[in-house]
């Protein structure tokens, strides 16, 4: 019945457009080492620019094998990519139980690669005088589920700060942008008072807090470098001398040697198992790693130091020996 | 007390006439500043570069081919999909169907689909076209989504134009011995051919900036390839418009700005076509 359906469906639209190509075949090895096939890439929207960089060259070099890469999100990418309908999974946080599980039903295995960081960075708006560091357990009691509606003064958050009200502006409650950032400072993904400004568009979140003195917000370090004349960057502290001590400015460096904590995250690529065996999807893997340190930063993010680079790609490696 | 009253009255005509115009013109001078903002800011970006490279990580190299190459596919085939059924079903309510309590059912729910939001359209159409029909994030599984959104819209804003048909041409038809297809065909279509045009570039204009729903039917945003066929893998310019609208380099903005442009004349042209053919099918009684 279902074929049938199908095969209706696609009759009627190849008569109407009298046109019906079918999908190329995708592993066959061309001559002189130029590689065919398609290596297909969805996921977060905020790794997406690396992974568009990465493929942009990559196509420079291969320029027979399709490269496409969608922006469904962390979460709706996971979900196809559990199909088994794309080869790599672009994720601003690590993969979750039922994630895993859905993979886990289907007979996906999978890898994870970290490519970058992102330093999510705290904001206020330059006119505000009076904030010079905030620590994590303040910005706990600012975003936590318990504050709604009770915790709406800065003076509540430290007392010497003024008896006004603040705003708080951040990512929407889909993106893997909030889970990381609600997991690393409340304490539990996904979970924080509901009364800010959200939006899944950061550009917002920086007019948000640029016109608003009483804003505060937090967005990747990439919107705040393309900001920095109206926006003031508030370093953090994480109450942890073991990783610097004292409030610390979100920067390439700190965020490069994990001093900037908790709020410097990994930015991720899942490879599906299956696709590992195809060789354009090796070559792009291989290419990705060695690539990401100098592309990340031209889009905006941190790259990992040259050692770290070197573990991922030694992960990488024993994968595709496990799987070929 | 009659003359204050008549004082009143007129007051009130005259207020009236204001605030209408006032009405008027606030929408103009709103899509005014718009648009002038738009092309102040994209108008230095466009050029023949622009429209014929794929997308990319440097702004100054980046352009719409793909997008600007699927927006043109996908409007095609959901035009094909949608135009022949919307107007079918119009002809077939308005001059077939009888008024039974059954029809009425249908013609309330064809009017509430036309006002449920598309991302709606974008899970009905993951589900059927693209996982149980199996088409994947194809061309074809985007045009038929967009084609469902913009059915009911065509039906109603047709029937319309079919009910705007004077009964006495109609009657003058059959009275002369004409089938009721004949009367279809010779008569009543061609008397609201115009309004039939205006209802599916109404439509249609809604299907072109359509983001949400395709992106949850599988549409993608970097596609170094113009799509070949209805199963190619595709993205569309308002994909492309939200891309570099969210990133942070202001450079993209203007990237932006510049597609909307490219997305505003298409829309201009197909409004452009509508009344061309509108004044040259007019008819009068």
């Amino acid at each position: 019945m279902k074929t049938q359906i199908q095969f209706i469906a696609l009759f009627v639209v190849s008569l109407l457009l009298g046109a019906c190509g079918g999908k190329q075949n995708a592993d066959q090895q061309g001559a002189g080492g130029k590689l065919k096939g398609e290596v297909r890439i969805d996921g977060s929207s905020t790794v997406y620019p690396i992974s568009e960089a990465v493929a942009e060259e990559f196509r420079a070099e291969q320029p027979d094998v399709k490269m496409t890469v969608g922006l469904s999100g962390t979460g709706g990418g996971f979900k196809k990519f559990g199909r088994g309908e794309t080869d790599i999974n672009n994720a601003s946080r690590p993969i979750k139980e039922e994630e895993i599980a859905a993979c886990n039903q289907n007979n996906i295995h999978y890898t994870e690669v970290q490519v970058a960081f992102d330093g999510l960075s705290i904001v206020v708006n330059p006119q505000n005088t009076f904030v010079k560091d905030i620590t994590v357990s303040e910005l706990k009691k600012m975003w936590e589920p318990a504050a709604q509606g009770k915790i709406k003064t800065w003076n509540q958050i430290r007392p010497e700060w003024p008896n006004e009200k603040f705003n708080l502006y951040g990512a929407g409650t889909e993106s893997g942008t909030y889970d990381y950032f609600t997991e690393a400072i409340v304490g539990k993904s996904h979970s924080s008072r509901g009364d800010y400004t959200a939006s899944e568009d950061d550009n917002v979140l920086v007019q948000g807090v640029m016109n608003d003195k009483n804003a505060l917000g937090f967005f990747g370090y990439a919107y705040y470098e393309a900001n920095m004349d109206k926006l003031k960057l508030v370093p953090v502290d994480d109450q942890n001398d073991a990783n610097g001590k004292g409030a610390i400015l979100p920067s390439v460096e700190t965020v490069k040697n994990q001093t900037y904590a908790p709020l410097s995250r990994p930015l991720l690529i899942y490879i599906n198992s299956v696709a590992v065996k195809r060789p354009e999807i090796q070559s792009f893997v291989n290419f990705y790693i060695d690539n990401a340190g100098v592309l990340s930063r031209e889009v905006g993010f941190i790259p990992m130091e040259d050692a770290q680079y070197d573990a991922q790609r030694s992960k990488w490696n024993e994968f595709v020996k496990t799987h070929q | 007390m009659n003359k204050r009253y008549e004082t009143i009255k007129r007051a009130k005509d005259g207020a009236f006439k204001y605030f209408g115009l006032f009405c008027t013109f606030f929408g103009l001078i709103m899509l005014a500043i718009f648009i002038g903002n738009i092309l102040f800011e994209g108008l230095g970006r466009l050029s023949w570069d622009f429209i014929t490279s794929y997308s990319s990580r440097l702004p100054e190299k980046a352009g719409i081919l793909s997008a600007l190459m699927g927006t043109v596919w996908i409007m095609v085939m959901t035009a094909l999909l949608a135009i022949p059924g919307g107007i079918g079903a119009a002809i077939y309510l308005e001059m077939y169907a009888k008024r039974t309590r059954f029809g009425n059912i249908v013609e309330l729910n064809i009017a509430n689909l036309a006002g449920i939001p598309s991302i709606i359209y974008g899970l009905l159409g993951l589900e059927i076209f693209t996982y149980q029909l199996q088409m994947g994030g194809s061309l074809l599984a985007g045009a038929m989504t967009l084609a469902l959104l913009i059915l009911p819209i065509i039906i109603v804003a047709t029937r319309e134009a079919l009910k705007a048909v004077p009964r006495s041409l109609i009657e003058a038809s059959f009275a002369l011995g004409a089938t009721k297809w004949q009367t279809i065909r010779r008569t009543v279509l061609p008397a609201a051919s115009s309004g039939i045009i205006t209802s599916v570039i109404i439509a249609l204009s809604r299907a072109i900036g359509e983001a949400a729903p395709l992106i949850v039917v599988g549409a993608l945003a970097y596609v170094p390839f113009v799509p070949t066929s209805p199963t190619s893998d595709f993205t569309v310019l308002p994909i492309q418009i939200f891309n570099w609208v969210s990133r942070p380099q202001k450079a993209f903005l203007v990237n932006a700005s510049a597609a909307i442009i490219v997305l505003l004349c298409i829309v201009f042209f197909m409004n452009a076509i509508a009344v061309y053919l509108r004044i040259k099918k007019k008819i009068k009684y």
